[in-house]
């Protein structure tokens, strides 16, 4: 029986993109005092597979070149997650 | 007669237009759904119009150019039949590959909503082909995420195939080298963010628009 694993994705603006929502967010917080250097809002998405690990690698490493990410504005890291609850 | 194909897909808001646009030129069109292959011998061109397909989650235009209608899109793009992407559509073009660059968020982050004074780099020789080089026209204008963007190499390759179609006279979004609209290397895939269907008529406020098909 396979295990079901959780591969993370984590995509982020390359550092010439203009990143509206990181630029609010520095604004924000120096408004409300919490100043920071930098902000930069990226996004995360988890894709679970029932599948051997490095076949879900595989895999999750097609779609996130292949849809996730564009490789013209951004850059993406895959990650090995816990493996969720629920069915084994 | 061929028709012209209007793609649509969920949160396509600018179709409407499109057709009517195509029937007061005295042309045939037909709706193409975004999850049906279709027949490409059908059609003389291909409009993908404007609007918000499919929420604009992930990137905008991202999810619409893996839709199975756009692997019929493909096929006709490379058989060199013409395609022309208006704004979501421009979006959706770059995001399957099919024209150059990708469209970001605009520079003072927000929502544009204008008219823009463009000049025409490149005649596109299918849409709009009446216009000429240097040209100035107006457009209006209607996006969040307008602002062309391509790598410094790739924008000296865009202009040297004269792929540059339309310029904005005054960069309203932060697109590199005021870029409003591009082709693909064999010219008969065109995209630009302005919307030509919203001024084909003299109570539309200009009717720049009308010659682009």
């Amino acid at each position: 029986m396979l295990k079901r694993i959780r591969i993370g994705v984590k995509i982020m603006p390359r550092d010439v993109i203009l990143d509206t929502q990181g630029r609010a967010i520095e604004q924000s917080l120096k408004l409300n005092q919490m100043p920071v250097s930098q902000a930069r809002v990226g996004r995360f998405v988890e894709l679970d597979f029932d599948l051997e690990p490095e076949l879900a690698m595989k895999r999750a490493t097609e779609i996130a070149s292949k849809l996730l990410c564009n490789p013209l504005i951004e850059t993406f890291e895959l990650k090995m997650e816990a493996s969720p609850a629920g069915k084994a | 007669m061929k028709a012209i194909g209007v793609l649509r897909f969920p949160g396509t808001n600018c179709d409407r237009d499109v057709l009517a646009w195509i029937e007061a030129k005295g042309l045939k069109s037909e709706i193409l759904w975004h999850l049906d292959h279709f027949d490409i011998g059908n059609f003389d061109s291909l409009i993908l119009p404007g609007g918000f397909s499919y929420g604009d989650y992930l990137r905008s235009g991202a999810l619409a150019a893996r839709s199975p209608a756009m692997k019929s899109v493909r096929l006709f793009a490379e058989k060199g039949g013409p395609v022309l992407g208006i704004c979501n559509g421009f979006q959706i073009l770059c995001e399957a590959g099919l024209l150059p660059g990708a469209l970001v968020k605009n520079e003072s982050r927000r929502f544009i909503d204008d008219w823009a004074v463009l000049e025409v780099v490149t005649p596109s020789k299918r849409f709009g082909s009446k216009l000429t080089s240097q040209q100035e026209i107006r457009l209006p204008i209607a996006h969040g995420d307008g602002r062309f963007y391509s790598t410094s190499e790739d924008l000296k390759k865009i202009a040297d195939q004269e792929q540059v179609w339309l310029r904005y006279r005054e960069n309203p979004n932060g697109s590199l080298q005021n870029i409003a609209g591009v082709m693909n290397e064999n010219a008969n895939v065109a995209g630009l963010m302005p919307h030509p269907e919203r001024a084909v008529f003299d109570w539309m406020g200009g009717q720049d628009g009308w010659n682009f098909l």
